[in-house]
Order: C-alpha cells, then sequence, then structure tokens
C-alpha cells in the first residue's frame, strides 16, 4: 500500500485552470519542506503536466522497482546541522508526474476517460513515497474523470485522518470565482473538506514604480470563502520574479523600495542572514522569494487545520 | 502487478478513430484497459475477459456511428467552423471565443454561433452576459441563446438548475451532450460557429473532431501565454492536431506583455524566456497571428459580460484583436470588405 507512510494527503483543486494549482502547490510543497516536512508532490493532470517544469527536473525520469515507481527526488532530507550553514532543517522532497513518463516533452497523451481513471489509481496505488508527512496532489481543471476517480480511490484507501482535505485556489476575476464555486459544490457533494480558499495573482506589483494594479480585480476570494462558509488563506500577488526562479532559475531580487504586504523586499537577503550560501537548490533560492513570508503564514494555518480535523 | 511504462502511450490513432463508431449501451463501466466498446477489437482483448459487457462489445455492430451523418445534416447551414484550442488551461481560449465572436457579429451581415464544450467549467454565458438564460426547446430541437440578433450560444451552464452546481460527469457523458449540442441545436444558416473547448486533450477534443471531421471542420485556433509553462501544454496540443489531421489556422499569444497605468512602464508578466508564441510557431511552422497585451479592462469586460471590443475600441489590446480577426479570416479564405470610417 503506497498511501501507508503517508500522514496527510491535501489536494489542490480550482475549477478553473490556469489560477496557479501547480504554482501554489509548487510553493506549498517548498515551504512545508523549508518548515522540516518530508513532502511528496502528485500531479494528476495528464493532458498538461507542470509539475516537473516547476521543479525544474523535467529531464528526469521515473525508476520502475518491483511492484512500483520510484518518485523523482528533489532533494534529499537535510539536518541542521548540515555543512550548507543555514542552521535550518529541510524535509526530502518528491514527485511524481506523468511528464516522467513521455519519451518527448512535446508528445500530446490523447486519452479518454477510462485510461485516466487507470493512471490516477495506478498513482495512488503503486508510487513508492515512503514515509511522508504530506502528499500534496495537484489536479487539472474541472470536475471530471480525475477527479472523480481521485475522490473515489482516496475514500476507498485512505483513513479520513490521512485525506486531510483540499486547498481550493482561485484568481479573483468573477469568471474565475463561478468555476471554483463549482468546486466546492463537488468538495460538498464528495465530502471532501475545504482546507481554505487561497486567492492567486491577486495584483501586480510593477518592477519599474513598485504601483501595485489589480491585473485580474482583487477580493473575489475572500468573498466567496465568506460566501461558502470555508476559511480564506490569503491572497498571493503576481511575483515576476517567482515566475523568473522558475523558468531561469534566479535568485529573486527586487528593486530598492519595493513593498509587498507589508514587508520591505530589497532587505530581505540581509534580514534572513544568509546572503552568500554555496546552496543553490530550488528550495534555499525560493527562501528569497516575496511569496515566501505568505506561504509560511498559509502553511501554518493549513498545518494547524488537518491537526485539528473538526475545527 | 508491476506497472508498465510503455503500454499505455502507442493508441492515440486508436482514441481519434473509435470515437466515428457507435458505442454500445454497456451494463457496467469499462474496466481499466478497456479497449473501447467502440474499437475492432472490442469484446476480445485481454481485458475483456469476465467484464459484464464482453457479450455486448463484441457482437454490437463495429459500423460508424449513425448519429454522424445527422449531424453532418444539421451543420450544413454553417459556412465556417473554428476551433479554439489550447493545452493550457485559464490562456484566454474563452475570451478570446468570445471576442472573435463580437467580431465576427459586428459585420450585421454575419449570423454567428459560439459553441461551448467546456463541460465542467463553462464560461461562455458569462462572458456573453447571458448566465441566467435557459435553452428553449421547440419541435425542431434545442433553440440557442441568442445574445444578439446575429449571435447565439449553447453552453451546459444553460441547463444547469442552479448557477454553482458542479457537473460531475465522466467522458462518456460528456461526450453524449457534446453530441446532442451538434445533432439537436437547431443552429440554422449561420456564416461561423466558434467551438470553445476545455484544457487539454481528451474526451471533448476526440469528440468534437470526431463528430466534425465529416462536416468539415476549418481550422482550430490555438492560444497560448507567453510562459514555457503554457508554451509546454500547447506543443502537446499542436501535437494532437497534426495527429488529428486538424488544420492549426494559427496560434495566438495572449497576455503578453503589462503596460503600467502608472508609470507606462511596459513589463512582462508572464516572462517569454524562451522566446514565447512567436519562437514556438516558427519552430512547429504554425502561422503565428499576433500577440494580444494584458490588459485589465479585458478582464472586467468579461465579467460584466461586456464586449471590450465596443466598449474600449481605441485600446492597444483591441488593435492587436482586431489584426488576429484579420488574420483568422485570411487563413479560412473570407474576404472581408474594408470599413467605411
Amino acid at each position: 500500500m503506497s498511501l501507508h507512510d503517508i500522514k496527510r494527503i491535501l489536494l489542490v483543486l480550482s475549477g478553473k485552470g490556469g489560477v496557479g494549482k501547480s504554482s501554489i502547490t509548487t510553493q506549498l510543497a517548498l515551504t512545508l519542506s523549508l518548515q522540516g516536512h518530508r513532502v511528496g508532490v502528485l500531479d494528476v493532470d495528464l493532458t498538461g503536466p507542470s509539475i516537473p517544469r516547476f521543479f525544474g527536473i523535467e529531464n528526469a525520469k521515473i525508476r520502475q522497482a518491483p511492484g512500483g515507481w520510484i518518485p523523482v527526488t528533489v532533494h534529499e532530507n537535510q539536518d541542521a546541522s548540515s555543512a550548507d550553514g543555514s542552521g535550518k532543517s529541510r524535509g526530502a522532497l518528491y514527485c511524481m508526474s506523468l511528464g516522467f513518463l513521455l519519451a518527448d516533452r512535446g508528445d500530446a497523451v490523447v486519452w479518454r476517460g477510462p485510461k485516466k481513471t487507470a493512471m490516477v489509481r495506478q498513482f495512488l496505488t503503486d508510487v513508492f513515497w515512503g514515509d511522508l508527512d504530506y502528499l500534496l496532489i495537484d489536479t487539472p481543471p474541472g470536475t471530471s474523470d480525475e477527479h472523480i476517480s481521485l475522490v473515489e480511490t482516496l475514500l476507498k484507501s485512505a483513513t479520513p485522518e490521512q485525506l486531510a482535505g483540499a486547498v481550493v485556489v482561485t484568481t479573483p476575476q468573477a469568471i474565475s470565482i463561478s468555476d471554483v464555486k463549482k468546486e466546492i459544490n463537488f468538495c460538498a457533494k464528495t465530502g471532501v473538506r475545504v482546507l481554505g480558499v487561497i486567492e492567486n495573482m491577486a495584483g501586480f506589483v510593477c518592477p519599474n514604480c513598485s504601483e501595485c494594479t489589480n491585473v485580474f480585480s482583487k477580493g473575489g476570494g475572500e468573498v466567496m470563502a465568506t460566501e461558502f462558509n470555508v476559511p480564506f488563506l490569503g491572497s498571493v500577488p503576481i511575483d515576476p520574479m517567482f515566475i523568473r526562479l522558475i523558468e531561469e532559475g534566479q535568485t529573486p531580487v527586487y528593486p530598492e523600495g519595493t513593498i509587498i504586504q507589508g514587508q520591505n523586499m530589497d532587505s530581505n537577503p540581509a534580514a534572513n542572514g544568509h546572503l552568500s550560501t554555496a546552496d543553490d537548490s530550488l528550495a534555499q533560492k525560493y527562501t528569497k522569494c516575496s511569496l515566501f513570508p505568505i506561504f509560511t503564514q498559509m502553511t501554518g494555518q493549513l498545518v494547524s487545520a488537518t491537526l485539528n480535523p473538526h475545527t | 502487478m508491476a506497472p508498465s511504462l510503455e503500454e499505455p502511450f502507442e493508441n492515440v490513432s486508436d482514441a481519434l478513430t473509435s470515437s466515428l463508431k457507435k458505442q454500445p449501451a454497456l451494463v457496467a463501466p469499462e474496466p481499466e484497459h478497456c479497449p473501447g466498446p467502440e474499437s475492432q477489437n472490442a469484446g476480445q482483448g485481454d481485458a475483456c475477459a469476465g467484464c459484464p459487457n464482453q457479450a455486448i462489445c463484441a457482437s454490437a455492430p463495429k459500423g460508424p456511428d449513425p448519429d454522424i451523418p445527422i449531424i453532418t445534416q444539421r451543420l450544413a447551414g454553417i459556412k465556417h467552423k473554428i476551433l479554439v484550442l489550447s493545452g493550457k488551461g485559464g490562456v484566454g481560449k474563452s475570451t478570446f471565443t468570445t471576442m472573435l465572436a463580437h467580431a465576427f457579429a459586428s459585420d450585421p451581415e454575419n449570423v454567428v454561433g459560439v459553441m461551448d464544450t467546456d463541460i465542467c467549467g463553462p464560461s461562455i454565458p458569462k462572458m456573453m452576459g447571458v448566465e441566467t438564460e435557459t435553452i428553449h426547446v421547440t419541435n425542431t430541437g434545442w433553440e440557442p441563446v441568442w445574445v444578439s440578433d446575429n449571435l447565439g450560444v449553447m453552453s451546459v451552464q444553460f441547463m444547469l438548475p442552479n448557477r454553482d452546481d458542479a457537473v460531475i460527469w465522466r467522458g462518456p457523458k460528456k461526450n453524449g451532450l457534446i453530441k446532442q449540442f451538434l445533432k439537436d441545436v437547431e443552429w440554422g444558416e449561420m456564416d461561423y460557429l466558434v467551438v470553445d473547448t476545455p484544457p487539454g486533450t481528451s474526451d471533448e477534443h476526440l469528440s468534437v473532431n470526431s463528430f466534425l471531421k465529416e462536416s468539415g471542420v476549418d481550422g482550430a485556433l490555438l492560444i497560448t501565454t507567453p510562459q514555457e509553462v503554457s508554451l509546454l501544454d500547447v506543443r502537446k496540443e499542436i501535437d494532437f492536431c497534426r495527429k488529428a489531421g486538424i488544420r492549426i489556422l494559427g496560434l495566438v499569444e495572449n497576455m503578453s506583455g503589462f503596460v503600467c497605468p502608472k508609470c507606462t512602464h511596459q513589463s512582462e508578466i508572464f516572462r517569454a524566456t524562451t522566446g514565447g508564441g512567436r519562437r514556438l510557431a516558427e519552430e512547429t511552422k504554425v502561422p503565428f497571428l499576433g500577440a494580444v497585451p494584458l490588459d485589465p479592462r479585458i478582464g472586467m469586460s468579461c465579467d460584466f459580460g461586456e464586449s471590450f471590443l465596443d466598449n474600449f475600441g481605441e485600446s492597444p489590446a483591441c488593435a492587436a484583436l482586431l489584426e488576429v480577426v484579420k488574420g483568422v479570416q485570411r487563413e479560412i479564405g473570407v474576404v472581408v470588405k474594408e470599413m467605411k470610417d
């Protein structure tokens, strides 16, 4: 049983595509790992897997072992006493995605429902995750085959304590909110607890003049969360530096005077106390990103929510 | 059982042709490695042993779906059919479909239809401002919802009892509805039918393709944003179109560049680190139809269900959009009369 040693399973859902499910999944995983948890990321978006790209492991391949698959390692466990000098422990981070199984990254996966169902089941039963604190499951948009199979299998083969619930991602626009409402209704119908709503792409801070523009308007996520009586975890602005980190692997740097959510970003590296470490892992670079403090706060809320299943 | 790595990746052509055939009525869900109830070796595959459907599948007639001629008949009066595709979600397929439809319909002589095949996340009704409408059924079929005199829309949203209801459907049920949209909707005489699709390369895409093959599709318009994360999925969609024999009318890059309203500094929110849509178009030898900048007012117009082209006709985004529309018309061979000023 591959889910046996996993403490908590979190789904990342959204009715709408392109709102940042994979981006949020990536950042939640990095943040949880930086807090010392052992994290696995499962990508069940079969026809458009993005997780390999986000973690910069597009060329990785899955290894096969008798009776299952071994997920791709992003980084291993690291103790506080280890050599990188950060003085912080970091949990291991593993990924599994259909992207790792494709011969060419441009190959289309043209599958109908039953095939997708079979694959989702296989992902849940045949991957050797080992001992994990959190398994984050990134999903495709919608409420169809992948989602039905995922929830069906999880309800059958995971205990209620393991299946912690779902994080629902939206952008602030009405057009996205109306699709995401459907997703919350899906959770209600299938009995999956909604741990909270995250509003992504809320505002864009101009790198030139640090003026914040609400490209996709603002505040819609919070209103929706109140309407459905589910927790609102926070708003995440668009940070071009995060995109740059993912696409080019550059450590985020901000122009002087950039203030995001009350925090002066240009002093961030100094405040963290370790400007130049030899460690150039994605997780280490991510600590310099303006979104890291936001996600630290959100994972804090999530962790305490999963510890108290009935509040 | 050890999972196999290669097995699932060879059946693209099977998947593409099988839905042209009629699916028999099944008594149980298909097993995991079902060869497809309408495929040639239905009832004879390894997975069929012990399946309650085996006898039904094996004895079902293997001919083409008898509904396809009906669909072809129904759509005979439509001059041009355009698919709007993208492997990635949220890049602006529905926004583009809406604006394309508005642009076509701005010529009062054109009659334009929009079909929304995104069953689980329909956006077209909201963007068109007809979210609260319902479908009228007449004795000749379903009547599309008319946004204006010459612009009709069909979407699953019109059939939901409550606006926020989730449509929790597996593939076959979605295919059934798409077939009904083509077979039972009274489209009538039309100049353009624009088909909006959900992200991905799955049931909806296969169905639309196989149902429309006979009646002829002009081609597909592919939408992307400039980042590699999106281009990656669009590459898959190009691969799909090539394998399925769908002509690609062109690639449009959406959300390219954002002009700060305060300092007018142009920044790239979704950075094109790998050359963006233009480069992908060159690489894959697909016509590049243009880049449309990110304008917050486009999103706002969509939220309010108004036409961006009518409201902000002077904006640079609008000019870029009209260029794309011209490009599409050029690709499908429509001669556009010059507008008199």
